[in-house]
């Protein structure tokens, strides 16, 4: 065996690194040194995180699937694979500023839990988005899957944190069986092969070998909560302690989609053929629009903030799949895009809720009147990440909508378009429902001033800095399309 | 050159930081300190801009050894945007382009931006404490130096829109500075919306030019092809809307939002109003630099209009000349002084405008009788006139500070209290009425020799006649404030009036040695059509007739004006029909109010607003309350348990199986 083919998986082993020292510092750190462990995990994240950076910058040429392989094309990375995972790993260093102040106050007992299931799940993230085999797929999709039912349930003297947790694990166990099913009728009618480039070679939508493919589907919208795989979300969601609901909602669906996107074109596609006469894309087709339908409606009725971002984390998913529907480049371009400008819009919300809920504990959408009167900055930053979610321009959000309308309207599917487009509006809605009550709903006892600490106002400024500028900043996206490879 | 490149990111980035620092640290600093923080950025972007343009005229850069003519050099150009989907290779870029024009701008925009930058020290502070709103109004002035000088560096038709709705924006808000009065606010208001009216139709012509061109770059457009035309007019030759040629219809519609910049008429109903403002703000915007913008526009297109689009050009002669006329008729029925000025603005403006309208492209090989005298000409009268009419109405705002009103009634006899405002202002008038040496002289000369020159004669009476009368409501305006017969109240009150602090006169003394020497300047070395230089040659017979009409308009308003008589108010009964028609300016707003009225208003937003009431707000009602429904119906369909939950999902599975398969 040649060990060489390790080198490929920087991202990986740095990654496991990062994850040894956190296991080891929390082991061996004192009572009294306890207090150092989390700078400690900042700065080993940061560095994994520049190094990660730096090693995509190094690979060379490789703008397809096959950029580089490793074990016989097990493991696959090109520089969009790098894009993506150092996408999550800025958003998970984020997420752990915003925890930085929960981890002090609540959870004080189990840092060193929080930031080693946190990176579990990562590396399980990175090994979905780099497998070439649907084995490796699973693999990884569990590892990201059950460390983090522990993290939802981290909170444990909080009974929803538990229900929660108990949810997301019993449905999840469901969605694994449906998925294992059908990886393995795939292994049985694809001539008994699990990598993706044997498998594509036998795929021929008999209907079996689709009724296998629904299978597998199933379980990855599961993943990435689309109608009608999304009934835990809302409850997991609102359990779950903010910072990592903030993860679930972001960097898991990420990863998920990267990884569906990849999946659904290099093995159930043949190239040359229309996308819009392959079976997956009829099933996206109904899919999309029933989600973001079904998310909308349901987001119109929440009044605890966090479900309601669950809800509106639905919908954005659907939105995510539009840029699957094409099969281009382009396609795969604005739906990375459209995931980086969510990953920081979406932060920058949980940001505030998490900052807010740490020094009031309180998520309501009725406690939040009048907010812009005791917090005028925290009120500023969630407007902000509301317009961009809602799509208003010159915010970020606006511009990956048109792009990935753009990408979906470019094979015809306008009447697909058209619809997306609809529910946008629906969408502005209740996002101003939020801003509605910070601005002009009047509260007896709103939320008292209070200081935002520093690593909070670290996040949300990089946040906020990233969705107000990233729409104007065109290169962003186009060294993302530059990276992208269709069917 | 790489001198230029490292400055000229600074010219644009620097004052766009101010605007943001200033913008968001709102009531941090005092009046003093945001006024100092503003002055400075500005300094620094001001010997930035001097040192581009100095650089490019002299240094070699725009004219490197051996060449005849000015280069136009793009100092950088980045793409912003890709129009990838309906126009390949169409994009929107942000650049900086350095010409003759734009560096004469940014030498106009730098000096009067700073002066008034400085001026408005003295201007704002009012009974022992700055006004409140000093770090909006310092913070608006940079977000306008910012947007004028993206506007005259555009590398693009589209950047320059961009920037030209951005003028807008801060003309909008200093207008409406004083925003506890109803008057202010309804003339930003208006100037918004006559100003963006005229910008649709700019936008239109946008859009028709780069529909054809594929392109929104003035050099590609401006590039004369083999043929003699240029890129616009090869790619829509032959091409007709309504009977007139496409080229023409759409130069026009862009000259069209040029006039509502400018101040055309009919536009030019705005303007006027517009002197709510702070009176510096009005120096900078209302005189000196965004009302050229109009001008600039046409100048920087000027090889399509000359040789593609002549008759759009014809067009603009004809409406500057009238312009030109009619504004100044009004402006001698004024009694508010810096109306007066505003109307002289419009009129002086017009004239700049008449200058491009005569001036034609000649092309090498051909011989054509007409010269491009115009365009120098032109351009000449809009640097001169942003250093006298800023001056003049800096003059105004020292005046309106001692006698806090501008009615000309309250005033009278201010020489002996006021002597550097007084000889300030008396240099201003006397550059403006076009006596030598000061620059208006040369400016004003210029145009109307090229007016004759292009046998244009016609115009060339009406622009002598506008002379005229330029000359004498300026010595009007003169004689009342500064003779005439004192205001009682002076003697008596406790605040005589008195010449200003230096923030506010030094800047007088800067714009006033400028008018005394920019007539000297080689302009026809500097700016021409074809950047080459050209021989500018004074002829004798136009200075000859302008200067006996200029001095024939100063004595008359010398005998009505200088001592208080009855002689204006005798005449002013002879023609009460003229007198009452022009000070009620010839009652153009009242047709455009009616037009708004009865048309827009009362038949068009009528039957819209019905069918968005009836039908758009009836069908959105319907969603809404669908969707709801929709929400509240299937609320149980989240119920929290388990077991339904996984029941969903194989449900799903199955549905999905049954979709794949059979659809």
């Amino acid at each position: 065996m040649n060990y060489n083919q390790f080198f490929v998986m920087q991202p990986e082993i740095s990654l496991a690194v990062a994850l040894i020292l956190m296991l080891v510092a929390d082991l061996f750190l004192g009572e009294k040194s306890k207090k150092y462990f989390q700078p400690f995990a900042l700065a080993v994240f940061a560095i994994h995180t520049a190094y990660c950076i730096l090693a995509g910058n190094e690979l060379t040429g490789a703008t397809e699937t096959a950029g580089a392989q490793a074990f016989a094309g097990m493991y696959q990375t090109s520089k969009i694979h790098f894009f993506v995972k150092n996408m999550l790993n800025v958003g998970t260093f984020i997420t752990f500023l915003f925890a930085y102040e929960w981890n002090k106050k609540e959870n004080v007992n189990r840092i060193g839990e929080f930031y080693t299931l946190m990176l579990s799940t990562l590396f399980g993230m990175f090994l979905m988005i780099s497998s070439g085999n649907f084995l490796l797929f699973y693999i990884g999709l569990e590892t990201a899957s059950i460390p983090m039912a522990a993290l939802v349930a981290l909170n444990k003297k909080r009974e929803e944190s538990a229900e929660a947790a108990a949810k997301y694990i019993l449905t999840a166990g469901v969605s694994s069986a449906v998925m294992l099913y059908g990886i393995s009728m795939i292994y049985g009618s694809c001539g008994g092969s699990l990598y993706f480039s044997d498998v594509v070679k036998n795929f021929t939508s008999s209907n079996y070998q689709v009724m296998a493919m629904v299978f597998f589907m199933a379980g990855v919208m599961f993943k990435i909560s689309l109608v009608p795989f999304h009934l835990w979300t809302a409850d997991t969601y609102q359990g779950a302690p903010t910072p990592v609901t903030a993860y679930l909602s972001v960097m898991s669906k990420g990863a998920a989609a990267f990884s569906f996107m990849v999946i659904l074109w290099k093995t159930f596609s043949f190239s040359g053929v229309e996308p819009s006469t392959l079976a997956w894309n009829k099933i996206l087709w109904w899919v999309i629009i029933v989600t973001i339908t079904v998310g909308n409606i349901f987001a119109l009725r929440q009044k605890n903030l966090k479900r309601f971002l669950a809800f509106s984390s639905i919908s954005q998913a659907g939105y995510v799949m539009l840029g699957l529907m094409s099969g281009t480049a382009a396609g795969m371009g604005s739906m990375i895009y459209y995931l980086l400008v969510y990953l920081f819009t979406n932060l920058a919300a949980f940001g505030v809720i998490c900052n807010i809920e740490n020094k009031t504990g309180k998520v309501g959408m009725n406690d939040y009147n009048d907010l812009y009167k005791t917090n005028p900055k925290m009120a500023f930053v969630m407007t902000l990440a509301m317009f961009s979610l809602g799509g208003i321009p010159p915010f970020a959000g606006c511009f990956s909508k048109i792009f990935i309308f753009a990408s979906a309207a470019q094979t015809g599917e306008y009447l697909l378009v058209f619809l997306a487009l609809a529910n946008t509006i629906i969408s502005l809605c209740y996002y101003l429902y939020v801003v509605k009550a910070m601005y002009i709903n009047h509260s007896e006892n709103p939320i008292p001033a209070f200081k935002s600490d520093k690593m909070t106002l670290i996040g949300l400024t990089i946040c906020t800095a990233a969705f107000v500028f990233m729409g104007l900043i065109s290169p962003i996206y186009e060294m993302i399309l530059s990276w992208s490879f269709g069917i | 050159m790489e001198n230029i490149i490292t400055f000229a990111p600074c010219v644009l980035l620097l004052p766009f930081l101010m605007f943001l620092f200033l913008g968001l640290t709102n009531y941090k600093w005092t009046g003093k300190q945001a006024g100092i923080i503003g002055t400075a950025g500005i300094t620094v972007v001001a010997f930035c801009c001097y040192y581009i343009a100095l650089q490019y005229f002299f240094g070699g850069v725009g004219k490197p050894d051996g060449a005849t003519a000015y280069q136009t050099i793009t100092v950088f150009n980045m793409e912003w945007m890709k129009m990838s989907v309906a126009h390949p290779g169409l994009t929107i870029s942000i650049g900086f382009l350095l010409d003759p024009i734009s560096a004469m701008m940014l030498i106009v925009i730098s000096t009067v931006s700073l002066m008034v930058h400085i001026y408005s020290f003295g201007y704002m502070f009012e009974h022992g404490h700055y006004d409140e709103g000093m770090q909006r109004y310092y913070c608006v002035l940079s977000l306008f130096s910012f947007a004028m000088l993206g506007l005259v560096l555009a590398t693009n038709i589209f950047q320059m829109y961009i920037f030209w709705e951005l003028v807008g924006v801060s003309s909008f808000l200093l207008i409406g500075y004083y925003y506890k009065k109803p008057a202010a606010i309804s003339a930003c208001k208006k100037a918004f919306i006559v100003t963006r009216f005229a910008d649709m139709f700019y936008l239109i012509g946008i859009l028709i030019v780069s529909y054809y061109t594929k392109t929104f770059d003035f050099v590609e457009m401006n590039t004369l092809a083999e043929n003699g035309h240029t890129l616009v007019g090869n790619s829509m030759e032959g091409l007709t809307f309504m009977g007139l040629s496409l080229t023409t219809l759409a130069m026009f519609l862009i000259f069209l939002g040029g006039a509502g910049k400018s101040a055309m008429f009919p536009f030019h109903i705005w303007l006027p109003d517009a002197m709510e403002g702070p009176t510096p703000s009005s120096a900078l915007i209302h005189a000196a630099t965004m009302v050229v913008a109009g001008v600039f526009l046409v100048a920087r297109l000027f090889p399509v209009f000359a040789i593609d689009a002549p008759n759009a050009l014809e067009a603009i002669t004809y409406i500057g000349a009238f312009t030109a006329l009619f504004a100044a008729v009004i402006a001698v029925a004024q009694t508010d002084i810096k109306r007066v000025l505003a109307f002289s603005t419009i009129s002086q403006i017009a004239y700049m405008m008449v200058a491009l309208g005569v001036a034609r492209f000649s092309i090498e090989g051909v011989e054509h009788v007409e010269t491009t005298l115009g365009f120098t000409a032109s351009m000449w009268h809009l640097f001169t006139h942003a250093m006298f009419k800023a001056m003049l109405f800096l003059c105004c705002g020292c005046i309106i500070h001692c006698v806090e009103s501008n009615e000309m009634a309250k005033m009278g006899g201010l020489k002996k209290y006021m002597p550097i405002t007084w000889a300030c202002f008396g240099i201003g008038c006397l550059a403006i009425a076009g006596i030598p040496p000061f620059s208006g002289f040369f400016s004003k000369g210029e145009i109307l020799s090229a007016c004759l020159e292009n046998q244009c004669t016609g115009i060339y009476v009406i622009m002598t006649l506008t002379a005229g009368l330029t000359a004498f409501y300026m010595f009007r305006l003169f004689y009342h404030i500064f003779y005439y017969e004192e205001n009682p109240e002076y003697a008596t009150s406790e605040h005589k009036p008195h010449d200003q602090k230096w923030p506010m006169t030094l800047p007088l003394i800067v714009f006033a040695v400028l008018t005394c020497v920019c007539g000297f300047f080689p302009f026809g070395q500097l700016i021409t059509a074809s950047h080459e230089a050209i021989e500018i040659e004074t002829n004798w017979f136009v200075e000859g007739v302008s200067l006996t009409t200029a001095a024939l308009g100063i004595g008359i308003a010398y005998v009505l004006y200088y001592k208080k008589n009855d002689k204006p108010a005798k005449i002013m009964a002879k023609m009460q029909g003229l007198c009452t028609a022009a000070s009620h300016r010839f009652y153009i707003d009242e047709v455009w109010y009616g037009i708004t009225r009865s048309f827009i208003f009362g038949i068009i937003c009528k039957s819209i607003a019905w069918f968005d009431r009836h039908c758009i707000d009836g069908f959105m009602d319907l969603m809404g309350w669908l969707t709801n429904r929709a929400s509240s119906e299937s609320k149980d369909f989240q119920s929290g348990h388990v077991q339904q939950y996984a029941w969903v999902f194989v449900m799903g599975v199955v549905v999905i199986g049954t979709l794949a398969l059979y659809l």
